[in-house]
């Protein structure tokens, strides 16, 4: 009885009559859906009635010879052919013929490829298998020739040809049939009513089918417009509808016979034929649309992405360039283009990080730490500017830097690793080759010295048999490996500054103490400054100096690693250290502090950190809270932050 | 690679033999006499029992079939029932002049289609737009139909090329050429809009990917990202976007070759359904497919060329 609960509700999500309701509202929602079935509606109606309506038409021979090949006019609408008869009328009595192709065509591919579609994808297995090697075979051959072929046999046979074309192309509805049922088949409800003791047949007709009636239909839509281009095609060759039978291909065949006295006769059938074919693409694509509207990921409008706005000028507080600063970053705000307008992902992020130091940025997801690390870069990406802020880095502010200058600073000054090795290197070329490039586009070094330098950057990420490794290709590395390798790349042109992004949150435990074991020990022989973001303290607390903590797109509290262990200044910071007492790394620990990240464009006025604040006083409230120095290089942006650090 | 070819021999095979044993089958069950139905009302008594001779139709299908393998696999496809000429002999002229029209338009759709498809995808705006719209009246426009175009605007108007036609390469090159310019042109236009279109698209998705970034973020130049990195690996979906359109290209080639009176097999294909030369068609549809084999395999090493991980599985 239990079961049937659950059943009953899940028949209401599938409920296809309602289903199908509103999908078709939806699409008639679409003025070029509309308008793609308004022509078809007509085309049909055309071709029914025109026969009727003009019966002497199919068999004329000849109409008044005298007024042939003429142009349009008020008695020939479209003009005349070259045996003096109406082109329109040979044009909507020949509509005939060619919609009875098309539709004999899918009636075909329905039959063959809806139930094999399903079987298919339903059943699976040996049967899935075979199926599909005979559609790929099917698919392989060359259809118009088989067809072509079968006319040789059947003579002007036009419902052969078409049934003939129907099977050829069958396969291609069978594959989107059967693709659109496997995940379907997987879903839970499937699996409720198969335990329910429902005969197969009944799941298909009531869940599979209204599922994947979208997909059908988009294929269909295509598969007759190709029937109708081969129906026309093979009128053009005469090898179905031949003289006097009005048809479109012929009309065309007609019109190039008489190029050379009278251009206009291959518009009339040529329009016909694209308009139709146009009609039919037009509504599959609506189809498409409609069916995979509300989960379909838009496509960003703007792909122009590092378009920044310069700065202008004076207001900007200047900044003192230190020699232990190596990377100083000053109030750094960035947003992102969303649906409802902008929203800021890093709001007035300030910290510094000196030459060889370790700083850790610390925050849960969705804090704007990578974010930040990206702008640096100037590879926000899509919809991604940065508003204000500077970012200082030997020098220069790489805000305010060129796309073409950057790409001078990535890699040779500044490198990047992320949390992802396995998505980080190209998968269509060998290891060996990568770095070469690495090292050819950061360092002055080129041919068999560039050659030695990969060698040596494998050896230095300690791989264990470099020749070899440098012969793989990404596919063949074990994610530790490939970590080790995406680190030999960034320090192919020797950077001064490596950010690597949450670099061992993929990988397993072991892998996390070798990789960061590696970090430290290229810092210490190297005297490369490390950017670390991270969402562990575990990790801080083993190779950081400093620490930057964000929260919800600010910093809240910079520090150094002992400061922030023994004397955190904001809330936040004691929340993670709390969540993570022993300071350890156990993967996939996050720490969890309760209640969640404000959704950006959402923030609350005055302290971000109040609705999950055990601390919060009405001060709190009172608009933005600004970063106050706390102690030596101890910064907190909490009201508080004197009283919580002594707590 | 071995059990790669092993597949394509094991699938090779059933679509040779299904190709060739079409027009049998279909002849069986012809109701009535085939003999009869192809010569209407044109033949006299003795044209009628030598055709029936001829087609083997006094024998059991099987029989037929096999009788016409067992010549067909050392190249003998017999003789033309309307003017009694080895099929063979005919195929062997006209395939070169088939192949030349296809490769013409195969090297067209990835040059232009290739170079069409990266520039879309790397300079946006009004130009992929324009694209996408010259891709949807290509694909609605019947390639018979804008082969005529070509002749009215290139051959008539303007008087630049041959309206129709074909010159031997080996009479003059230059006139081989310009007589296969209009039909490789017209061939080709419906299959460079579907190459430029999987182009661009594999394009961006290429280079919205993760490495393609990661690369960047370690100084690897635009210029390489675009050209070595995000082509490579857009090139497996060109590849396979390339493959289908060159079966499509068969098809294509029949409509061409009679529109611009080429005499390729395509032309004999159709002239010869028309008059039901059934050996003849039957050669032709057999050596078709055995072409398109051909192509899939290509296709085939292609992938295993340009994707590391099929190479080592
Ligand atoms: S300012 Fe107030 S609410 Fe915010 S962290 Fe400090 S104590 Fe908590």
């Amino acid at each position: 009885m239990t079961l049937v609960a659950p059943f009953t509700e899940i028949t209401d999500v599938s409920g296809s009559s309602s289903a199908d309701s509103r999908f078709v509202r939806r699409l008639l929602r679409r003025p070029q859906a509309v308008a793609c079935l308004v022509y078809l509606a007509v085309l049909a109606v055309v071709a029914i009635a025109s026969p009727i309506l003009l019966p002497d038409v199919a068999a004329e021979r000849a109409g008044d010879l005298a007024d042939s090949l003429q142009g349009p006019s008020s008695q020939h609408w479209l003009g005349t052919d070259s045996l003096g008869r109406d082109v329109l009328q040979r044009l909507l009595v020949g509509s005939q013929d060619t919609l009875i192709g098309v539709g004999v065509a899918l009636v075909v591919v329905m039959l063959l490829g809806i139930p094999l579609g399903l079987l298919a994808g339903y059943v699976g297995g040996r049967l899935d298998r075979t199926l599909c090697w005979i559609a790929d075979l099917v698919l392989s051959l060359p259809a118009m020739v088989l067809v072509i072929v079968v006319l040789s046999v059947f003579s002007q046979n036009l419902v052969a040809a078409m049934v003939t074309m129907g099977v050829l192309t069958a396969p291609a509805l069978f594959r989107v049939v059967r693709a659109a049922t496997l995940p379907v088949r997987e879903q839970l409800y499937i699996a409720a009513a198969v335990v329910a003791g429902l005969s197969p047949s009944y799941i298909v007709r009531r869940h599979v089918l209204p599922r994947i009636v979208g997909p059908i239909i988009v294929q269909l839509s295509l598969l007759a417009a190709g029937a109708l281009l081969l129906q026309t095609g093979l009128a053009f060759l005469s090898l179905i509808a031949g003289p006097p039978a009005p048809s479109w291909g012929g009309m065309v065949a007609d019109g190039v016979g008489v190029m050379f006295q009278q251009g206009w006769l291959i518009w009339p059938p040529g329009i016909a034929i694209a308009l139709t074919v146009l009609a039919l693409g037009l509504l599959g694509d609506a189809v498409r649309d409609v069916s995979t509207e509300g989960w379909s990921p838009k496509r960003s409008p703007s792909r122009s992405t590092k378009q920044r706005e310069k700065k202008k000028g004076a207001d900007a507080p200047a900044i003192s360039v230190d020699d232990d600063v190596l990377l100083g970053i000053r109030n750094l705000t960035v947003s992102f283009a969303s649906s409802g307008g902008n929203v800021r992902a890093a709001e007035r992020v300030s910290f510094e990080v000196g030459p060889g130091e370790t700083v850790g940025v610390v925050g849960e997801s969705g804090c704007g730490k990578t974010t930040t690390a990206l702008a640096i870069l100037g590879m926000l990406g899509h919809g991604g500017h940065v508003e204000d802020g500077e970012a200082h880095f030997a020098g220069q502010d790489l805000l305010t830097l060129s796309e073409r200058d950057i790409q001078e600073v990535r890699g040779s000054e500044i490198a990047y690793i992320s949390q992802e090795p396995m998505v980080s290197l190209d998968p269509a070329f060998r290891i060996g080759w990568q770095l070469e490039e690495a090292v050819r586009a950061n360092t002055p070094l080129r041919g068999a010295d560039a050659k030695r330098r990969v060698q040596e950057l494998l050896e230095q990420v300690q791989l264990p048999d470099p020749t070899r490794a440098a012969r793989m290709y990404p596919h063949e590395l074990s994610g530790g490996m490939a970590q080790r390798v995406v680190i030999a790349r960034a320090l192919a042109g020797e950077p001064r500054l490596l950010i690597a992004d949450e670099p061992t949150t993929a990988l397993d435990v072991t892998m996390q103490v070798e990789i960061l074991e590696l970090l430290r020990s290229l810092q210490r022989d190297h005297g490369m400054a490390i950017l670390l973001v991270t969402h562990d303290l575990g990790v801080v607390a083993d190779i950081c100096d400093r620490v930057v903590v964000m929260y919800a797109g600010e910093v809240v509290e910079t520090a150094s690693v002992a400061d922030l262990f023994a004397r955190p200044g904001h809330p936040y910071t004691q929340a993670l250290l709390a969540s993570n007492p022993h300071n350890q790394h156990a993967a996939g620990m996050l720490p969890t502090i309760p209640g969640s990240v404000p959704e950006l464009g959402a923030m609350p006025p005055g302290c971000r950190f109040l609705p999950r604040c055990t601390q919060s006083t009405p001060a709190c409230e009172l608009g933005t809270i600004p970063l106050l120095q706390i102690g030596e290089r101890h910064e907190s942006r909490c009201v508080h932050a004197r009283e919580v650090r002594s707590t | 690679m071995v059990s790669m070819v092993i597949r394509r021999v094991f699938t090779a095979v059933p679509l040779l033999l299904l190709v060739s044993s079409l027009s049998f089958v279909l002849l069986s069950l012809t109701p009535g006499d085939a003999a009869r139905q192809i010569l209407g009302t044109r033949g006299t008594p003795e044209q009628y029992e030598a055709l029936r001779q001829q087609l083997g139709l006094d024998q059991p299908v099987y029989e037929q079939f096999w009788h016409w393998l067992s010549r067909a696999v050392t190249g003998d496809f017999g003789t033309s029932i309307i003017n009694g000429t080895s099929v063979a002999g005919e195929i062997w002229a006209r395939l070169p002049v088939t192949l030349s029209l296809i490769s013409g338009a195969i090297l067209v759709s990835v040059v232009v289609g290739v170079a069409g498809g990266v520039f879309s995808a790397v300079k946006d705006g009004w130009l992929a737009r324009a694209i996408d719209a010259l891709v949807l009246v290509v694909w609605a426009l019947p390639v018979f139909w804008v082969g005529s175009m070509l002749v009215v605007v290139f051959a008539i108007k303007l008087e630049w090329l041959p309206a129709v036609g074909y010159v031997p390469l080996s009479e003059s090159p230059t006139a081989w050429a310009r007589s296969l310019a209009l039909p490789v042109f017209a061939l080709s236009l419906g299959s460079v809009a579907a190459v430029v279109k999987q182009t661009r698209e594999a394009m961006l998705d290429v280079l919205g990917s993760d490495y393609i970034r990661m690369a960047a973020a370690n100084g690897i130049p635009p210029r390489s990202l675009i050209f070595r990195h995000a082509l490579k690996n857009a090139a497996i979906p060109v590849v396979t976007v390339v493959g289908l359109q060159t079966i499509g290209l068969f098809g294509g080639a029949v409509l061409i070759e009679n529109l611009f009176a080429v005499p390729g097999l395509g032309s004999l294909l159709v002239t010869s359904a028309l008059s039901n030369d059934i050996p003849a068609v039957q050669a032709v549809a057999v050596v078709f497919t055995l072409v398109v084999i051909i192509v899939n395999f290509a296709v085939d090493i292609a992938y295993g060329l340009l994707n590391p991980k099929l190479r080592s599985s």
